[in-house]
């Protein structure tokens, strides 16, 4: 859900590049003199692997295509900032190198999907994975569902930007966004647990990477 | 060098790279609501181009130009990734 240019009017676009860049500058001060031995390789390939499977666009019901976001995966193993620097480094690159999201929409899609997708899979982990008591099934439970509300409240944010915008009325795109996204987020569900699963399965020690938030 | 565990993760990533061209080209979420709801011509085209559409200019073959420009992404982002973190580690870390 990559917002081209041309979609989000200026004031929209300019806040989203003010609250990107104020959340990044957060980011980078909540992590500084934090970053443990193992989380530094971690923080890189993990950011290439969630470049790579944002390529694998996979198809969903009625000819459209969604594809893996990462937020919650990265959110889960390594915390909330420095899930929001991993996945602001990963749209910074797709849209300076790649052109894929527009320059002036860079903001909105970091906050979108570097930001709002990572705390809202972030709480929702946490909340489910206390709930349940720490459990192997809670913690995969956790992460699905923390996957799938990810992508669906990313999408909401965008449609909120669009109507802000004016190009589109909210009783279009809040039902259009919203329903194609809660398909796309079961993928990343799926995506989401089978990672973790492997993790917990080979490394699970590189589940307790995160600082205290 | 001794094998590492991200080493491997670093492999796993090229290689969803290379399975880059296998990814459905059906519009996603987005442009299918953009196209459905008929706002998708405001789109303007990028100010500047280096890599559109996830493939290598000049390569004709355009398997090979996609599964090109995922490598170099992947690798772009994990020299990033790793460099960041290394700015930002705590002292007396490696």
């Amino acid at each position: 859900m990559h917002i081209p240019d041309g979609f989000l009017s200026t004031p929209v676009a300019a806040a989203g590049i003010t609250a990107a860049a104020g959340t990044i500058a957060y980011a980078v001060k909540a992590t500084n003199k934090k970053m443990g031995e193992k989380q530094v390789p971690m923080m890189g390939v993990l950011a290439a692997f969630i470049f790579a499977a944002q390529m694998l666009n996979f198809p969903v019901a009625g000819g459209t295509s969604g594809h893996f976001l990462g937020a919650a995966l990265a959110a889960i193993i390594l915390g909330p900032w420095s899930a929001v620097l991993i996945m602001s480094c990963v749209l910074m690159v797709q849209c300076f190198i790649f052109q894929d999201g527009g320059l002036l929409a860079l903001g909105a899609n970091i906050l979108n999907m570097g930001v709002i997708a990572v705390f809202v899979s972030y709480f929702t982990y946490k909340g489910i994975f206390t709930v349940m008591r720490g459990s192997r099934t809670g913690r995969l439970v956790a992460a699905g569902v923390g996957g799938w509300i990810s992508v669906v409240t990313s999408a909401l944010a965008c449609a909120a930007e669009l109507v802000i915008s004016g190009i589109v009325p909210w009783q279009v795109a809040v039902p259009a966004m919203g329903t194609v996204h809660m398909a796309i987020g079961v993928g990343e569900g799926l995506i989401t647990v089978a990672v973790l699963a492997l993790i917990m399965g080979t490394r699970a020690d590189l589940l307790n990477l995160q600082q205290p938030a | 060098m001794k094998f590492k565990w991200w080493h491997g993760v670093l492999i796993l990533a090229l290689l969803l790279a290379i399975l880059s061209p296998l990814a459905s080209s059906s519009p996603d979420g987005l442009e299918r609501v953009a196209e459905d709801t008929g706002f998708i011509d405001v789109a303007l085209a990028p100010i500047f181009n280096i890599f559109p559409d996830y493939v290598i200019p000049g390569v004709t073959n355009e398997t090979v130009a996609t599964i090109l420009a995922g490598l170099l992404g992947a690798l772009v982002l994990f020299g990033i990734g790793y460099g960041l973190a290394r700015l930002l580690r705590a002292k007396g870390e490696a």
